[in-house]
């Protein structure tokens, strides 16, 4: 295990102050940790060192130590930059990757150890919207089979006429012509694609979802109205959004509440309004400045120095020290807390926590 | 005269189900160190306009009418050993996609000493040195261990630079850059155009921006093309087009942005999507998706859906809109009347 695994086990998560906030959260994500092994099967891990056999491991640290809350009719973004781990978050919470240490809770259940029949009602409550609306829908299956499908799975005591009523309920609700039925998925343009995609997650009538970049396979007039089906589907039906974007600009727009993730962990959570006003994590600053604005002719980018690092070999301390214009000894030494500022938003920064910045 | 003078550009597609018009009447010029933006969606025929510059449109695909002149010579009529001057030495090129952009078997050197020698005579040794001071200009760190890295040890913002570095190897008058920061994470994006925009400053290079970013478009050129259906619907310097929009269709674009509206409220959306170049509606390409087809007095306006715009002036812009041209003409005869 890594060096980095240790500090954080020697410097446990403080529990009591997240459950003033666990009253009203739907899902909780507590410690969650994943690790994605490189190193192939036990016979491919096996090396000869100093005339010796050992057993040579290596991890992606996808995801370390992330705690969140996401609260009912709230849709709590996730931004970050590719690699940073969002994806995983999204897909660990859906169930579709076990976690490798840290629990899930939904509704004050935990879900991130049962098996999928256990699952299957939880599956009915959250569904997820992925990215590619050309790989998520099946090619072989017509339109209206494609959304008989999910009906067909969690109410298996419907009639047909009734399946087909919902059919079509959830076409008219997102915008689809119920003749689009016979087509097949290759026969419509991106912007319709996600739409079916958004459909199929709607007709189970989840109260959850999961949206992995909804929007950013698409063109520009497209992604505005994906957007506002989005929200058009949250005031109607009260639902609650994981929204993992790298598009602050569609976060600024659409998101109650943000989590700012770099290399795994996250960095800073505000809501929207907060964050866009008075980003306080240098990371979250510097992102700020790079959204490309039509206003200003010659912005001012904080240029961070260097690149991402490797999720294989973490930085030790604050995972963002070496691009960091703020870092001390500190730094590179002691992991940085999530740590609640004055107005709500928490960040895991030492420089913040000290006064520097 | 300009440095490059596009006129009456017309590129089609000969496929089995008939020809294809990608590109109409395309006009425009790019005078010396001038930045241009080409601004659409996908299948607005923005890049093939780019490559038909180059004449790199590739069989079925030709180009049926128009001139491209540059510095007194006429592109599209060369020979591909005349082209060959060109591309690469006079006019470069920057894909979107860094990780196809650069040969895989090839060390960087390998590949920067390679294009030196085509164009040039000179020996590898100095072909490496030019190498290496394009490399420092384009801020990669440790330069000459780069040289003899592979593409694949290099991550994409990285990558990204060294291509810049070879689109600037020979020194062109024109750089074309293709979505060159599409495939790039945003901080990193900004850092990219941060360099292209310091570099084309610097050295007096032209540059040619294709893409859908109007953030970035905007904070890195002087003028704009604004494209739809393989048509030039507005052309103007970039401050004017940005603040203040003629075109229903440039208007729609960048009301659709997030950032221009009330956060919570629904974004103004363009109803339907860009209609297939197999199959344009009549008149206007865009009025199946307009809000001004009426006029003020709410009859329909029988040009949009039975004749192609003409460009009208309007102060520095050109637009291609009837409603437009209509308003136009309108305060024309006020003026003359009072």
């Amino acid at each position: 295990m890594s060096a980095h695994a240790e500090a954080i086990t020697e410097n446990p998560m403080p529990t009591p102050r997240q459950n003033e906030e666990s009253a009203d959260s739907l899902l909780q994500i507590r410690d969650l940790k994943k690790r994605f092994s490189l190193s192939g099967d036990f016979l491919d891990q096996l090396r000869f060192k100093g005339g010796k056999l050992v057993r040579h491991q290596e991890h992606v640290h996808a995801i370390n130590g992330v705690n969140l809350d996401i609260k009912r009719g709230e849709a709590l973004c996730v931004v970050g930059e590719s690699g940073c781990g969002k994806s995983t978050v999204a897909r660990t919470v859906m169930g579709l990757l076990t976690p490798s240490e840290g629990e899930i809770r939904y509704d004050g259940q935990r879900i991130d150890n049962l098996s999928s029949r256990q699952l299957l009602p939880y599956r009915k409550r959250m569904q997820m919207i992925f990215q590619n609306p050309y790989a998520s829908l099946n090619p072989r299956m017509t339109i209206q089979q494609t959304l008989e499908e999910p009906l067909r799975l969690h109410h298996p005591d419907w009639k047909r006429p009734k399946i087909l009523e919902k059919v079509e309920e959830v076409m008219h609700s997102v915008g689809i012509d119920p003749d689009w039925g016979k087509r097949f998925g290759h026969e419509f343009s991106g912007g319709q694609r996600q739409r079916i995609a958004i459909a199929r997650a709607l007709a189970v009538d989840p109260e959850f979802i999961v949206a992995d970049e909804p929007i950013s396979a698409l063109d520009v007039s497209i992604q505005a109205q994906v957007l506002n089906l989005l929200m058009e589907a949250q005031q109607e039906r009260n639902l609650t959004y994981l929204f993992i974007t790298h598009d602050l600009a569609v976060v600024e727009h659409f998101g109650t509440r943000v989590a700012v993730m770099y290399l795994g962990t996250v960095c800073e959570i505000a809501t929207t309004a907060t964050l866009f006003e008075k980003p306080r994590h240098p990371y979250t600053q510097a992102l700020l400045s790079a959204i490309p604005r039509l206003k200003d002719d010659r912005p001012q980018h904080i240029r961070l120095s260097g690149e991402v690092p490797t999720p294989v070999n973490l930085p030790s301390g604050c995972v963002f020290h070496g691009r960091c214009p703020h870092a001390n000894s500190r730094c590179k030494q002691e992991i940085p807390l999530l740590q609640t500022q004055d107005d709500g938003t928490r960040v895991a920064c030492h420089a913040v926590e000290e006064g520097r910045l | 005269m300009a440095l490059l003078e596009v006129n009456n550009l017309d590129v089609r597609f000969a496929l089995r189900q008939g020809e294809v018009h990608a590109l109409r009447d395309i006009c425009f010029s790019l005078e010396r160190g001038e930045r241009l933006g080409i601004v659409g969606e996908s299948g607005a025929g923005k890049s093939v306009a780019a490559f038909s510059l180059l004449n790199l449109i590739a069989k079925p695909g030709f180009i049926a009418g128009g001139t491209v002149n540059f510095d007194g010579q006429v592109l599209n009529r060369m020979s591909e050993r005349g082209l060959r001057k060109v591309r690469g030495n006079r006019i470069s090129m920057i894909f979107q996609d860094p990780m196809m952009t650069l040969n895989p078997v090839l060390s960087i050197g390998e590949q920067m000493v390679e294009c030196l020698k085509a164009h040039r005579r000179i020996s590898s040794k100095e072909a490496r040195a030019i190498a290496l001071d394009k490399l420092q200009q384009v801020q990669i760190p440790s330069p000459e261990t780069r040289l003899d890295q592979y593409p694949h040890e290099l991550s994409g913002g990285m990558r990204q630079r060294i291509i810049i570095a070879i689109a600037l190897l020979l020194d062109p008058d024109i750089i074309i850059a293709d979505e060159p920061t599409t495939a790039l994470d945003v901080t990193i994006q900004a850092e990219i155009m941060a360099l292209l925009l310091e570099l084309c400053e610097q050295h007096n290079v032209g540059l040619i921006l294709i893409t859908h970013d109007l953030g970035v478009v905007s904070q890195v050129t002087q003028r704009i093309l604004v494209m739809y259906a393989g048509r030039v619907i507005e052309q103007g310097p970039t401050r004017e087009i940005i603040n203040d929009p003629q075109h229903p269709y440039t208007q729609g674009l960048i009301n659709a942005l997030p950032q221009m509206a009330t956060p919570g409220e629904k974004l103004n959306q363009i109803r339907g999507s860009m209609p297939s170049l197999s199959n344009l509606p009549s008149g206007c390409a865009f009025h199946p998706r307009c809000d001004f087809i009426n006029r003020a007095d709410g009859q329909p306006r029988p040009a949009c859906t039975q004749q192609v715009p003409e460009f009208v002036d309007s102060g520095n812009c050109r637009v291609a809109c009837h409603m437009v041209a209509e308003m136009l003409e309108d305060r024309r005869l006020k003026e003359e009347i009072s």
